[in-house]
């Protein structure tokens, strides 16, 4: 047990530090709008030169190297440091540990580039309109074209976050008809300029067109563009929504960074019957980042996390909410009005419903962490 | 940057898992009732004494174990999951560390497990196993003091639970031993008590939890477990979480006082609050999932309950942490 940092780690942060200070841009608009994710493009591109947009990546495909000790560090540093939303997120830190998974070689050296230099800006494709939560629902389909050499793929996907403004989608489409539920899955990488591809942006909750259709029409995609083999989709794409769930999404960093601004706004505006609320926000987000570091620890002794990942989704999603509802009634009838407080409540709201409803998340943490029946 | 228990912690905390999952039934805290036989509650804990753990923070040289918290806290999960009605948190995390820096020549007897050693560093007045401890640690003004029994007037009060030997002081305390007079050393008594009494109440509320995943996976209704419902599902899923964050908050609480890292103070209030509300829902959510059978005193659940809502707040209560954590933060100043 040693909660120390090492010097040379404290020397990363140092760096990291001095680095975010130096570069960060302030009061960008939201990146889930047309100029604004035009904005964060020219941020992300930023990173990518000072090579900070994916840091845990190997040094060949524009990271650093860094150890999973590292990347929380750059994560908290990048929150406290005020720093704007990243806008690859879905590429990064969601298809990327996919394709370090899966990936042919030939496919890490053609996407991993362009992705860390938000040259390809991914989407991600799980949601339908039939398939929500119950993702093995998938009907949108993939017919062979042994002539080209590839599928042909058909359907709708929803609820695609930044789809109207990325350039490339990663999903799941059936590739065997007869096969039900998980089975008979492949995971695909779309590009959204192939002919037959339309998308349509539509608002979210808060105002922005953060959300997308995505009507695909016999749209060819060579073989080349399978990730981990035919009909494998599910086992892969169940590698990425662990990721989704627990920490790659979701550093405590960002929460130690949310629960200090609340504790600033609750000095400016104390409320004596609101301090309970405030200080509980420090503490879960204290808890959330032991937590964390213990997963770590496990994480780099060799054990595998599993369905552990559905407690810190259960965790940091209800951290968030809670936080935000706390700052909403310090700020009492000017919380109604546009701001950052305001925005982060209503995209708090989205927590514990993307990456799988905490409803699916809390069966999953009685079904496979305490073994109760499924029915 | 490691957090994983060293191997000294595993070890003891093992053995210490082994005597009690030996020793310590539902009976033999029913034993620690008013007119149990404590006799049966002695002899399990000189079998505990037997493993070194009473000493666990006392220095090799005076017959206890040298290691710190970050050894201890696991060990008092432990305890707390087996329910065994004695001063652990007060003779392992607090008094007994104070004894051996006095160099008092009852500390043998203490580590042995024939003399019993309580604390309270709390204004309440109250004590617990005040009715039947032989030695007490007792605040007087800044100072911590030893007193042999027959120094105070102590009434045996009734409690809810009532396997804590709960006593009042009724009087003023007559002589006594000082042990120290530094206030930070009482402080640190007092945050050793906070965060022991913090690993207690993880394992009360996972022995609640694995006690209630068993029962509802026994219990039938409308032909099926009651634990293939969502309803229950749900209730225990976030049961789990509340006891999976806060055990490694203790821990990491522990470590900070033991490397006497600056704001450790701080880490030891958000522990008890995490740990106190786990064990609170897990009493709570345990006791509805068991449904009627969880509302009598027959079922060994309450035993575990009635701890747990004596601990959260004892050695400050979630909301007397959560007041001095405002002000630690600058909040209302």
């Amino acid at each position: 047990m040693d909660l120390r940092w090492s010097v040379e780690e404290d020397a990363f942060r140092h760096e990291a530090r001095s680095w975010l200070e130096a570069n960060v841009p302030h009061g960008l608009p939201s990146g889930d709008t047309r100029e604004g994710f035009a904005a964060h493009l020219e941020w992300e591109r930023a990173l990518f030169a000072a090579r900070w947009s994916a840091v845990s990546w190997p040094e060949r495909f524009g990271g650093r190297d860094a150890s999973l000790w590292e990347w929380l560090i750059f994560e908290e540093e990048y929150y406290r440091a005020g720093a704007p939303q990243r806008i690859t997120q879905n590429g990064i830190f969601l298809l990327a540990p996919t394709i370090f998974e899966f990936g042919t070689p030939e496919q890490q050296e053609r996407l991993l580039p362009r992705m860390a230099a938000a040259q390809d800006l991914w989407a991600q494709g799980w949601s339908e309109p039939g398939a929500g939560s119950d993702l093995a629902a998938v009907s949108s389909r993939a017919v062979r074209d042994d002539g080209r050499g590839g599928w042909l793929l058909s359907g709708q996907k929803t609820w695609t976050t930044r789809g109207a403004f990325c350039t490339h989608l990663f999903g799941l489409f059936r590739t065997d008809a007869a096969a039900q539920r998980h089975h008979g899955l492949t995971y695909f990488l779309v590009p959204l300029d192939a002919p037959g591809v339309a998308v349509r942006g539509f608002e979210r909750l808060d105002g922005d067109e953060g959300f997308a259709e995505v009507f695909l029409d016999e749209v060819f995609v060579p073989d080349r563009d399978v990730l981990g083999g035919v009909n494998e989709g599910w086992r892969v794409a169940m590698a990425t929504t662990g990721s989704e769930r627990g920490l790659t999404l979701r550093s405590p960093g960002r929460f130690l960074r949310s629960a200090e601004r609340l504790v600033q706004l609750a000095e400016q505006n104390d409320e004596p019957a609101l301090r309970d609320r405030v200080v509980q926000s420090w503490i879960d987000a204290q808890a959330y980042q032991w937590f964390t570091l213990r997963q770590v620890t496990s994480i780099v002794d060799g054990r595998a996390v599993g369905a552990e990942s559905s407690l810190n989704k259960l965790f940091w999603s209800e951290l968030d909410v809670r936080l935000h509802e706390t700052a909403m009634d310090l700020l009492g009838e000017e919380g109604q009005l546009d701001g950052p407080w305001s925005r982060g409540f209503l995209f708090s709201l989205a927590g514990p419903i993307y990456a799988g409803t905490n409803e699916v998340q809390r069966n999953v943490v009685a079904e496979r962490l305490l073994g109760l029946p499924r029915r | 940057m490691r957090f994983e228990l060293d191997a000294d912690a595993a070890a003891l905390r093992d053995a210490v898992a082994a005597v009690l999952t030996k020793e310590v039934t539902g009976s033999v805290i029913r034993a620690g009732w008013p007119d149990g036989d404590g006799a049966v509650v002695s002899a399990a804990w000189r079998k505990l004494a037997d493993v070194g753990v009473l000493g666990t923070l006392a220095p090799e040289a005076a017959g206890g174990l040298g290691l710190d918290l970050n050894s201890a806290l696991p060990a008092l999960e432990r305890f707390g999951h087996s329910g065994l009605p004695m001063p652990v948190v007060e003779t392992i995390a607090v008094a007994a560390p104070l004894l051996a820096d006095a160099r008092s020549d009852r500390l043998g007897d203490v580590l042995s497990g024939t003399a019993v050693l309580t604390a309270a560093l709390g204004d309440s007045g109250l004590v617990p196993f005040g009715a039947g401890a032989d030695l007490l640690v007792l605040r007087h003004g800044g100072q911590l003091r030893l007193y042999e029994r027959g120094e105070l007037a102590l009434e045996p009060v009734d409690a809810v639970d009532g396997s804590r030997a709960l006593a009042r002081r009724t009087g003023p305390a007559a002589g006594g031993t000082v042990l120290t007079d530094d206030p930070d050393e009482v402080e640190l008594a007092w945050q050793r008590g906070v965060i022991g009494t913090a690993a207690v109440l993880v394992g009360l509320a996972d022995r609640m939890l694995a006690m209630t995943v068993e029962y509802v996976q026994q219990r039938q209704q409308y032909g099926v477990p009651v634990g293939s419902f969502q309803a229950i599902k749900h209730a225990l899923a976030s049961a789990l979480v509340a006891v999976e964050f806060a055990r490694p908050a203790v821990l990491a609480a522990g470590w900070a006082l033991a490397a006497g890292v600056p704001d450790a103070d701080a880490q030891v209030g958000a522990a008890k609050v995490l740990a106190s509300d786990a064990a609170r829902l897990l009493a709570r959510t345990s006791i509805q999932c068991h449904g009627a059978m969880g509302y009598t005193t027959e079922h060994d659940l309450q035993l575990f309950a009635k701890r747990a809502w004596a601990l959260a707040p004892d050695w400050g209560s979630p909301g007397w942490h959560r007041a001095r954590l405002a002000s630690a933060l600058g909040i209302g100043e």
